[in-house]
């Protein structure tokens, strides 16, 4: 890959992150509050973010059933169900990411 | 600066260490498999600095993704910055110099740490600059680390991308249990499955995010007016 195509999506990615994590230094002077909706979206945005982003992680599943689909849901189980259990995050990554390589190997 | 504030500082932030070492470690191997070398991690976690979204890059990154759905996933992955940031509105001000690296620094586990610290304001200032400034070590350190090792390492990581999945699925867990109204969580669920079906792997992204966050702002949008009755 070229530096044209590395540099512009990075740049821009962290334009856009620092500009989010100024902006209620711009927006907001003195004791101004934050309109309630907003405050609202603000909670509920992340979950559903966070939603959509799994569903992109597993993709690849509908197109590769047996290849794919199969290791990437045995493994999100073994996430679920660690993290559940443990509530330790390394744990459960390093557990999920291990079924997951062991079955795409093996299948 | 003291000395007891250093060592203070760092025995907050072993939390974050740990947990930042290992996921920009696998940041790092999965730039490297992805045909990105260490120094291009490095640059990443120098300027963009966010953990979740900096795996999600690396995919758009290698699949060549739009310049529009990079900015708008960051927009609306980095968001809840924007709430982190407005904590420490007071607290940033007064720190003169140091406002602007502040800003830049916030995170979701600096924002957590910080936000606990209960120091006389002097004293607070300092930890909170060093938390920031020694989380921000911790992800560069590992992000090349990851790179050096995915270089080294013989075999190929066939399925070390998983990771991020692994990261997602349990900041889904952690959400969902810290709420009661699971609506934003399924709606996301099911708008982004139905793009998936409608618009295919590589285009779905773009209408799935602005699906989602539309409904969010007309449900909450709605919610005010009926408040207000």
């Amino acid at each position: 890959m070229s530096l044209n195509e590395f540099l512009p999506p990075v740049l821009l990615a962290a334009a856009i992150t620092f500009f989010l994590r100024a902006l209620p230094f711009l927006i907001f002077h003195g004791e101004k509050r934050m309109p309630g909706w907003l405050e609202r979206l603000g909670q509920a945005l992340p979950s559903a973010i966070m939603a959509v982003l799994i569903v992109y992680c597993l993709k690849d599943a509908g197109t590769d059933l047996r290849g794919v689909a199969l290791p990437q849901f045995l493994a999100v189980g073994v996430v679920a169900v660690t993290y559940k259990w443990k509530h330790q995050t390394l744990f459960s990554i390093a557990a999920g990411t291990l079924v997951y390589m062991i079955l795409l190997a093996n299948l | 600066m003291k000395k007891e504030i250093f060592r203070a500082a760092f025995v907050c932030s072993i939390p974050i260490l740990c947990s930042y070492i290992f996921v920009s470690i696998a940041y790092g191997i999965m730039m490297q498999n992805a045909g990105f070398p260490w120094f291009a991690s490095l640059f990443v976690s120098l300027t963009v600095y966010t953990g979740a979204f900096q795996f999600v890059l690396i995919t758009f990154l290698s699949s060549g993704a739009s310049l529009l759905t990079v900015a708008l996933t960051a927009f609306l992955m980095n968001s809840r910055q924007t709430f982190y940031s407005l904590t420490f509105l007071k607290e940033f001000r007064a720190m003169g110099k140091r406002k602007l690296y502040m800003i830049h620094t916030m995170t979701d586990e600096t924002y957590a740490v910080n936000y606990t610290l209960d120091l006389p304001e002097k004293e607070k200032q300092d930890t909170m600059f060093l938390v920031a400034f020694l989380s921000r070590c911790y992800w560069m350190i590992g992000s090349v680390l990851g790179g050096v090792l995915g270089q080294l390492l013989p075999v190929e990581l066939n399925g070390i991308d998983f990771c991020m999945t692994a990261l997602f699925v349990i900041i889904f867990i952690d959400q969902w249990e810290k709420t009661k109204k699971h609506t934003p969580a399924l709606a996301g669920l099911a708008i982004g499955t139905l793009c998936l079906v409608l618009f295919g792997q590589q285009r779905f992204m773009l209408p799935a995010l602005l699906g989602v966050s539309g409904l969010l702002v007309f449900m909450q949008a709605g919610g005010r007016a009926h408040e207000s009755e």
